[in-house]
């Protein structure tokens, strides 16, 4: 059997009927069906501080949810941004800036605040081995289902795209890990949260690499 | 050159909107354009130019699955340069070859007059061999005998949407099977 252009195109032109869904829709999609998995994962290994009632009434335990979620928003809006072919590089990046720059508000805040416990106590924490294998574990049912929900985008630049949404997946996990650490120093939040993103992007990026070609 | 794009980016509006004549028309339009490209980005790489057919089509079927990505309010060349720039490019690497496509290969091309004539293309006649028989035979009737999805379906004895199924799984899983090899 042949297939010249002119016969793919005329079949292309007959296939105009099929109307793909946006990519935003079936990212959400994948999300949702994503999440019960890390949530079921959190209830069961972690779950929310005994004294969160508290605890809530603590800024910095409140602008932890902030950061991961700035993070969580920004890196959406990044991977939804880079899974069209012809955008160009700089749009996304200052997204970026909000969350870093709620955590270096807080790190001030906190230097202003008068302390109990000594910087480096406050740095290294209690939590921070928990911390570092929680929020890449339940990372990864995220990570998976946007690299699944992307590969319906076009993205020119898979590494990248990748990354981000390892960005994007390590903000929502470490919004679910804040509620159970007792940690909530930004000194604390700003390095290991900050380590377990990493790890989260570098995987997102060989994913990227390898799943979001098209 | 400007005018051209413009008329695109029309053509892909009227597309996006259900109108497949349109959208034909584009499709046809934009061809020698990619073709010239692709040959170009060949030649470049130290490649003969009777591939070039081969890219065009890869190109083609990336433009339909992914043209949800095109933003109606944005310009359509950018776009379709952009994808075409990304197939050209993994297709020269398929060959063992790396090179770095400019933007500009594509859009230099536009003003260059289209060249008649049309190399065969035989990886995605390959690929057709390998689809399930039914997806084959819409395929088959739309391609070859120039059937409509009504008369395909009357032939087969199908309804029209399951013919507009198997035509688009056909394509997309024709596009999956090109990646792959």
């Amino acid at each position: 059997m042949r297939m010249d252009t002119d016969q793919l195109i005329r079949t292309l032109a007959a296939d105009n009927s099929y109307r793909p869904r946006p990519v935003g829709f079936v990212l959400a999609l994948m999300l949702l069906a994503a999440a019960p998995v890390s949530l079921l994962m959190f209830f069961s290994m972690l779950g929310v501080r005994p004294d969160v009632m508290t605890a809530m009434h603590n800024p910095l335990f409140d602008l932890k949810f902030a950061v991961t979620l700035a993070l969580a928003a920004a890196g959406i809006a990044a991977s939804l941004h880079l899974s069209r072919p012809e955008v160009p590089l700089a749009g996304f990046g200052w997204l970026f800036v909000i969350p870093a720059g709620l955590l270096a508000a807080g790190i001030a805040g906190e230097a202003m605040m008068p302390q109990r416990l000594p910087m480096m106590t406050r740095l290294v924490g209690s939590n921070s081995r928990v911390c570092m294998t929680a929020i890449p574990l339940m990372s990864l049912p995220l990570l998976a289902a946007s690299i699944l929900g992307l590969r319906h985008g076009a993205p020119t630049r898979p590494a990248l795209a990748g990354a981000v949404a390892g960005l994007m997946s390590a903000g929502l996990a470490a919004t679910f890990y804040a509620s159970h650490c007792t940690d909530d120093s930004p000194l604390f939040v700003t390095t290991w949260y900050t380590l377990a993103t990493a790890l989260v992007t570098t995987i997102g990026a060989l994913a990227g690499s390898r799943f979001l070609r098209f | 050159m400007r005018e051209r794009e413009d008329e695109w980016t029309g053509l892909m509006r009227s597309a996006m909107a259900g109108d497949g004549a349109a959208y034909h028309r584009l499709l046809k339009a934009i061809t020698p354009v990619l073709r010239a490209a692709s040959r170009r980005g060949l030649a470049r790489a130290g490649q003969p130019p009777d591939q070039a057919e081969d890219i065009v089509q890869d190109i083609l079927l990336a433009v339909h699955l992914k043209r949800h990505t095109w933003d109606v309010n944005a310009p359509f060349a950018p776009w379709l340069f952009a994808i075409a720039r990304n197939k050209l490019i993994d297709a020269l690497r398929r060959r063992g070859k790396r090179v770095f496509v400019n933007i500009d290969d594509f859009a230099e091309t536009l003003s260059e007059e289209p060249k008649g004539e049309t190399a065969s293309a035989t990886e995605v006649a390959a690929q057709l061999n390998a689809l399930p028989a039914r997806q084959r035979e819409v395929l088959q009737s739309i391609a070859v005998e120039s059937a409509s999805i009504k008369d395909t379906a009357k032939k087969f004895a199908m309804s029209e949407g399951a013919v507009r199924v198997a035509l688009h799984r056909g394509l997309a899983s024709l596009t999956a099977k090109l990646r792959e090899q």
